[in-house]
C-alpha cells in the first residue's frame, strides 16, 4: 500500500504554484495579488502637482485607463533618461547576470518570489531596452533576451517596481556596483510619465508641495503639536522648553520628517529634539528654529522622480535664506539624508547664502558638509557628547536593552554608522549588535521604504521585513533586546508594526528618545517616568505626581 | 511504542526530505537558494523553516499538546502567511510527513504489528494540520489587525494625544480603507 | 531543453564548421588576413563607440554606494576605502574591485564566519574564485600571446612565460608520449574556469533561472577558443615558426599565409575574431563600463563638494508667498510670524497684534 502513495513531489505539485521547471520568466505572467501591493494614486493629488494623467484606475482591472500613445511616450521617455543618467545607460548594458545579487534582496529572501532578485527586476527593465535600443535586440528579439513593451510588460513593471524599497543592499555586492535603486527610480520615473504611481507617495507628495509636510499638517496644528509635547515634557520634568518657529535671523534652521511629529513612536524622538535644544539653549544660547514651511525633512519625491524630489526639496535652502540662517541642522531620517547627502546641493545648490556650519556650542567645524551645509543631528550630537557638553544620566535607560538598525539610506547612501552608536553607548548601558552580515553597509531593509509603508501591502511588508526581523529574534533570544534604536523615520513608523507581527517584545526608538531620557535639563525636577510615561528603573512603584 | 522508536531513529532523514518538500513549495530557483541553507542570517526562511520542522516532528514524537505544537509550527506558518501562498498551500505541508514516512519506512510497514501503529500515528498527523491552520488564521488575522490598525496606532494616536482631534466617535474621523 | 543555451552552443559549433570548412577549400587568406583586420577594426571602432556612448551621457548626481563609516568628525575613523572621499581612495576601490573583484567577494566573507554550512559557503566562494581564475587566466593567456606579435619578445612577456610554465608535467604514457613544451598554468586554468561558469549556468536553477543566450554564447565561444589552444600547443602541435610569420605580417601590414599552419590555427583564429567583434556588442563591455559606473566611481564627499548636474533645470516650486498667502489668517492666529500682515481690519485688530507678538 505504500507504494500506491503518491511520493511528496507529486502531493504537492498537484496543489502547488510551481511554475515549469525551464519555463522562461518572460512568459511567466504578472499576478498582482492583493496585500504585494498598494492602491492606485488619487487622481486629485496627482493632478494638484500637475503630473500627467491623472485618472481614477484601479490595479486589479484590466483596464489602466493609459493614454493612447502610451508606448510612444515610454519610449521617449526612457530615450530621454538613457542620455541624462551615465548610471542608467551603463546598468542596462554591463550586468552579466553572475547571480550575486540574486539572494541579497530583502523582498527576495523573505517572499521567495524570484522576479524580486535583483538582477531580474533590471532585467524587466532590460529586455525593454534590448528590443528598442539595441540592434541585437532588435534582430534577434527573444534570442537576445528582448520584448517589445506590452500591457502585461508595463504591468509588471508597476508591479515589481513598487516591490523596491531603493534600499541598494545589492548594489553593496555587485561587481559592477550595478544600484537597482536606480533601476527603481528610473523605473517609477516612467511610470509615472502615464501617471502609474501608488497613493501613499502621491498624495503625502502633494501634501507636502502644499502644506509643506507629508500629512497635510496646517501651520496652526504644527505648532499646536509642537507645543502639546512640550506641555508633555513640563509634565515628566518640570521644564517647559520653548520652540521658535519661522524665526527670522535664528542661528540654525532645524529640518525633520514630520513623522517625528506626527506618528509614535517618532513624537518621542521629536520630544528628545525639543529638550536637546532647550537644554543647549539654558546653558550655551543655543539659538534654533523650526519651520512650518518647510516643515517636512522627508521626500517622498525622491520616490517619484528626480524632478518632484527636487521640487519638495527646494523648501529647505528657500526657508534657510528667508530666514537668514547660518546652515541647516536635519533630523533622524533615511531617504531625507540620501537626498541631502548626495542629491540637494547639486538639484538646488549652491547654498552661497548660509555659512559653512560650526557647531556654536564645541567650535567644531564640520568640514564633511561645508558646501551643502547641512549636518546630521547624529553629528552634530555626538560631537556635543565627545566634548563633555551634555549631562546625561544614563541609569534612565537601564530598563531597554538596545540592538541598532542602521537605516538602508543612511548607510549605503552617506556611511553614518559610528555616529548613532557612539551617542546610544553614552546614554544607555545595554547595546548588541546584530549579526555583522545584517547591519552597517550590509543592513537589511525594514520592507517598508520607498513609500511601501501603507497598510493595504501588508504582507508585503512583513515578508520583506522578515530578514531584518529575523536579526532583531536573534539579539532578542541571545541578550534579552527589548528596543531597537533607528535613524530614520519610516523607520519608525514601519518598524513597530514588523516587530509586532515577527517579535512583538521589541518596541522601536529613535536615538534622540534615547538622549531626551538621559539628559539632565536645568532645573529640573526629579524624573519618575520617561518619554513614554512609562516609569523609570526603579520607579516602577513611584506615585505618579 | 516500536513506530516511534524506529520513527525517532530516522529523524534526520525524515525532516531532511520533509524539509525539501516544504522548500519545493517555492519556486524552483528560489528553492535552490533557500535549500542551500547557508547563513541563517542571510537565508532566514531555510533557517526558520528547517528549525520549526525539527521541531514540530519531536514534538510528534513525544505527544505533545496543541499548544507546544502550535508553538513550534509558529516560526514556519508565520512565514507562509505572508508569502504568495494559498491558505492550503501554506498549511498543506503537514500532509506530505504522512507520504514521506510511509516511503522511507515502506519496508518495515510490511509488518503487520508496525503497520497497525501507523493510523494512530497519522491521526495525529492530521491533527497537526489542524493546528498549523489554527496558527495560520492567527497569523491573518494578526495581518488584517495590522492593517486596520496603522493609521490608528501612529498618526492618529499622537493627534488624539495631542487633542487635535474632535471626538466624535471611538473610531476617529478616518473612515476606514478598504 | 533550454533553447538559449542551445543557440548559443550551436552558434559557436556553426562558427567551428565555417572556419574549417574555410579554410579547407582554400579560403585561407579570408581567415587568416581579412578576417582578422576587419575584427580588430570593428572591435576598435565598437569598443570606442560604446564607451563614448556611455560617457556621452551625463552624470547628474553623485550617487556613490557607501560601504563603510563616512568622513565626518575627526576622532571617527573613516572607511577610506570603501567611502572614498578622495580621488586617492576612489581610485584605491576601483583597483580593488577591478583588480581582486572586492564587491563579490564580500559576498562569501561574512558567510566565512558564521556559516553553519560548509557547502553553502563554498558555492558562495566558488563564484568568487572561479570569476577571478578566469579573468586573471584570461589576461595571462592575453598577454603571453604577444610573443606572437613582437620581434624580439620583450622581457616582460618572457618572464611572464616562465612564470607562467613553472610547473611542468611530463607525461610519460607510451599512448601520449608527447614532450609537452612546458604547461602554461593559464591555458588549463582558463578552460577550467570556462568550463566552471558554464556549469554553474546549465545547472544552478537561480543563475539558469536569469541567464540570456547572450551569457551562454561568449561562454561556449571563450571555451572554443581556449580548446582549440590547448590542442594546438600540446597535441597537434602547429608549426610555431609559420605561425609566427602570419601573425607577425598582420601587425607589420605585411600579410602573408605561410605555408604549413594548419586548419585548426585558422578556426582558433576565427574564433578570436568572432570574439573581438562581437565583444563591443555584448555584455562583455562590462570591462570598459566598470570605469564608468557611477556608484564606484565617484568621490563619496557629496556634502562638501558639490557635484554639478549639466542639465539641471528650474522647476515650479511652491513658494513661502503662496503658502502664506494660504495660511496666513491660521499663522497668525496660532502667532507664528507672517511676512505680510493682512490690511488691519478695524473690529479685529486687537486680536491680531497679540497674536503677532507671540
Amino acid at each position: 500500500m505504500a507504494d500506491e502513495t503518491p511520493k511528496p513531489d507529486e502531493l504537492l505539485s498537484k496543489m502547488n504554484h510551481r511554475p515549469d521547471t525551464g519555463q522562461d520568466w518572460m512568459q511567466v505572467p504578472v499576478n498582482i495579488r492583493k496585500g504585494m501591493y498598494c492602491y492606485a494614486s488619487n487622481p486629485k493629488s496627482v493632478a494638484y502637482l500637475g503630473l500627467p494623467n491623472a485618472r481614477p484606475w484601479n490595479p486589479l482591472e484590466e483596464d489602466w485607463k493609459l493614454p493612447e500613445n502610451w508606448q510612444e511616450i515610454l519610449f521617449e521617455g526612457f530615450r530621454d533618461r538613457l542620455e541624462k543618467f551615465r548610471s542608467f545607460k551603463v546598468f542596462m548594458d554591463i550586468c552579466v547576470r553572475c547571480g550575486a545579487c540574486a539572494d541579497k534582496c530583502h523582498f527576495f529572501i523573505g517572499t521567495g518570489d524570484p522576479k524580486n532578485m535583483p538582477v531580474l527586476r533590471a532585467e524587466l527593465l532590460r529586455s525593454v531596452y534590448r528590443h528598442d535600443f539595441t540592434r541585437a535586440g532588435k534582430i534577434l528579439g527573444k534570442i537576445a533576451g528582448a520584448r517589445p513593451m506590452t500591457l502585461d510588460v508595463l504591468k509588471e513593471w508597476w508591479y515589481y517596481f513598487f516591490q523596491c524599497t531603493e534600499c541598494r543592499r545589492c548594489s553593496v555586492f555587485c561587481p559592477y556596483g550595478i544600484d537597482t535603486a536606480e533601476i527603481t527610480i528610473m523605473g517609477r520615473e516612467l511610470l509615472n510619465l502615464l501617471g502609474l504611481n501608488i497613493d501613499w507617495i502621491a498624495t503625502p507628495v502633494a501634501n507636502c508641495y502644499r502644506t509643506g509636510n507629508h500629512l497635510g499638517i496646517q501651520p496652526h496644528a504644527f505648532k499646536d503639536m509642537l507645543d502639546f509635547f512640550c506641555e508633555d515634557i513640563e509634565e515628566i520634568t518640570g521644564i517647559l522648553p520653548e520652540p521658535q518657529f519661522n524665526k527670522k535671523g535664528a542661528d540654525i534652521l532645524f529640518v525633520t520628517p514630520s513623522g517625528d511629529v506626527f506618528a509614535d513612536p517618532g513624537t518621542y524622538t521629536c520630544m528628545g529634539y525639543l529638550m536637546l535644544f532647550h537644554f543647549l539653549k539654558e546653558k550655551y544660547g543655543f539659538d534654533i528654529t523650526w519651520s512650518t514651511y518647510a516643515s517636512e525633512g522627508g521626500n517622498f519625491g525622491f520616490f517619484t522622480s528626480h524632478e518632484t524630489m527636487k521640487r519638495l526639496n527646494a523648501k529647505m535652502y528657500a526657508e534657510a535664506k528667508r530666514l537668514g540662517v547660518k546652515w541647516i541642522l536635519g533630523g533622524e531620517c533615511g531617504h531625507m539624508w540620501r537626498v541631502i547627502n548626495q542629491y540637494m546641493d547639486t538639484v538646488n545648490g549652491p547654498a552661497d547664502f548660509l555659512e559653512e556650519p560650526v557647531s556654536p556650542i564645541t567650535g567644531t567645524k564640520f568640514e564633511n558638509a561645508k558646501s551643502t551645509k547641512v549636518v546630521h543631528i547624529c553629528e552634530f550630537t555626538a560631537d556635543l557628547i565627545k566634548h563633555g557638553k551634555l549631562d546625561l544620566d544614563v541609569s534612565r535607560n537601564d530598563n531597554k536593552v538596545l540592538t541598532l538598525h542602521d537605516s538602508c539610506n543612511t548607510s549605503r547612501g552617506m556611511g553614518i554608522l559610528e555616529e548613532p552608536r557612539y551617542i546610544i553607548q553614552n546614554c544607555c548601558r545595554q547595546f548588541y549588535e546584530m549579526p555583522a552580515n545584517t547591519i552597517r553597509e550590509q543592513t537589511f531593509c525594514c520592507g517598508s521604504g520607498a513609500g511601501l509603508n501603507a497598510g493595504e501591502d501588508m504582507e508585503l511588508r512583513m515578508a520583506g521585513g522578515f530578514p531584518r526581523a529575523n536579526a532583531v529574534r536573534h539579539v532578542h533570544a541571545k541578550h534579552g533586546v527589548n528596543m531597537m534604536a533607528c535613524i530614520c523615520a519610516i523607520d519608525r513608523a514601519a518598524l513597530p508594526t514588523l516587530m509586532q507581527y515577527w517579535v512583538p517584545e521589541v518596541d522601536i526608538t529613535g536615538v534622540h528618545e534615547l538622549v531626551g531620557n538621559a539628559l539632565i535639563l536645568p532645573g529640573e525636577n526629579k524624573r519618575t517616568t520617561d518619554l513614554r510615561s512609562e516609569p523609570l528603573p526603579g520607579m516602577e512603584d513611584a506615585d505618579e505626581g | 511504542m516500536r513506530l516511534e522508536k524506529l520513527l525517532s531513529d530516522r529523524k534526520g532523514e525524515i525532516v531532511d526530505r520533509w524539509f525539501n518538500a516544504v522548500i519545493d513549495t517555492y519556486a524552483p530557483e528560489t528553492a535552490r537558494i533557500f535549500k542551500s541553507r547557508g547563513n541563517r542570517f542571510a537565508n532566514p526562511v531555510a533557517a526558520s523553516t528547517l528549525d520549526s520542522l525539527q521541531e514540530v516532528f519531536s514534538g510528534l514524537l513525544q505527544a505533545a499538546d496543541t499548544t507546544q505544537l502550535a508553538t513550534a509550527l509558529d516560526p514556519l506558518v508565520r512565514i507562509r502567511a505572508v508569502q504568495n501562498f494559498t491558505p492550503s498551500q501554506a498549511t498543506g505541508f503537514i500532509f506530505t510527513l504522512k507520504t514521506i514516512i510511509r516511503n522511507i519506512l515502506r519496508h518495515e510497514l510490511r509488518t503487520p504489528r508496525l503497520a497497525d501503529q501507523l493510523p494512530p500515528f497519522e491521526k495525529k498527523i492530521d491533527d497537526l494540520a489542524l493546528t498549523a491552520f489554527d496558527v495560520y488564521m492567527q497569523c491573518r488575522e494578526k495581518i488584517y489587525d495590522l492593517k486596520a490598525g496603522q493609521e490608528r496606532n501612529s498618526v492618529y494616536r499622537a493627534f488624539a494625544r495631542a487633542g487635535l482631534i474632535s471626538e466624535i466617535s471611538e473610531d476617529g474621523p478616518y473612515p476606514e480603507s478598504n | 531543453m533550454n533553447v538559449k543555451y542551445m543557440y548559443s552552443l550551436l552558434a559557436v559549433i556553426a562558427l567551428f564548421l565555417i572556419a574549417w570548412i574555410g579554410s579547407a577549400i582554400g579560403l585561407k587568406p579570408l581567415f587568416g588576413i581579412v578576417f582578422p583586420y576587419v575584427a580588430v577594426m570593428v572591435f576598435i571602432a565598437g569598443f570606442a563607440y560604446r564607451v563614448m556612448s556611455w560617457a556621452r551621457s551625463a552624470v547628474p548626481f553623485a550617487i556613490p554606494t557607501t560601504c563603510g563609516q563616512q568622513k565626518s568628525l575627526p576622532w571617527i575613523k573613516p572607511n577610506s576605502v570603501d567611502n572614498p572621499t578622495s580621488t586617492g581612495g576612489v581610485v584605491l576601490r576601483m583597483i580593488l574591485e577591478v583588480v581582486f573583484l572586492r564587491s563579490l567577494f564580500r559576498n562569501t566573507r561574512m558567510k566565512l564566519k558564521e556559516s553553519g554550512n560548509k557547502l553553502a559557503y563554498n558555492l558562495e566562494i566558488f563564484l568568487w574564485v572561479g570569476a577571478l581564475a578566469f579573468h586573471w587566466a584570461f589576461f595571462t593567456v592575453l598577454f603571453r600571446h604577444l610573443r606572437l606579435f613582437t620581434n624580439p619578445v620583450p622581457g616582460c612577456v618572457e618572464l611572464v612565460e616562465k612564470i607562467d610554465s613553472f610547473f611542468r608535467f611530463e607525461v610519460l604514457y607510451d599512448a601520449v608520449k608527447v614532450a609537452l613544451p612546458g604547461v602554461y598554468l593559464s591555458g588549463i586554468i582558463l578552460l577550467l574556469a570556462v568550463t566552471y561558469l558554464l556549469l554553474r549556468r546549465l545547472f544552478i536553477p537561480t543563475v539558469k533561472y536569469i541567464s540570456q543566450a547572450a551569457d551562454y554564447f561568449p561562454l561556449f565561444l571563450i571555451f572554443g577558443i581556449a580548446f582549440t589552444g590547448i590542442l594546438m600547443r600540446y597535441f597537434l602541435k602547429v608549426d610555431m615558426t609559420s605561425t609566427k610569420e602570419l601573425t607577425m605580417g598582420l601587425v607589420t601590414f605585411h600579410p602573408t599565409i605561410p605555408k604549413g599552419v594548419g586548419s585548426l590555427f585558422f578556426i582558433h583564429l576565427f574564433l578570436v575574431c568572432v570574439l573581438l567583434a562581437y565583444f563591443p556588442f555584448s555584455k562583455l563591455m562590462h570591462l570598459g563600463g566598470v570605469f564608468l559606473s557611477p556608484t564606484r566611481n565617484m568621490r563619496t564627499d557629496t556634502r562638501a563638494r558639490r557635484h554639478v548636474n549639466p542639465w539641471n533645470y528650474p522647476v515650479p516650486i511652491h513658494t513661502y508667498e503662496e503658502y502664506e498667502d494660504e495660511f496666513r489668517d491660521k499663522m497668525i492666529e496660532a502667532g507664528l510670524p507672517v511676512e505680510k500682515m493682512p490690511e488691519p481690519q478695524p473690529a479685529e485688530e486687537t486680536d491680531k497684534k497679540e497674536s503677532h507678538d507671540g
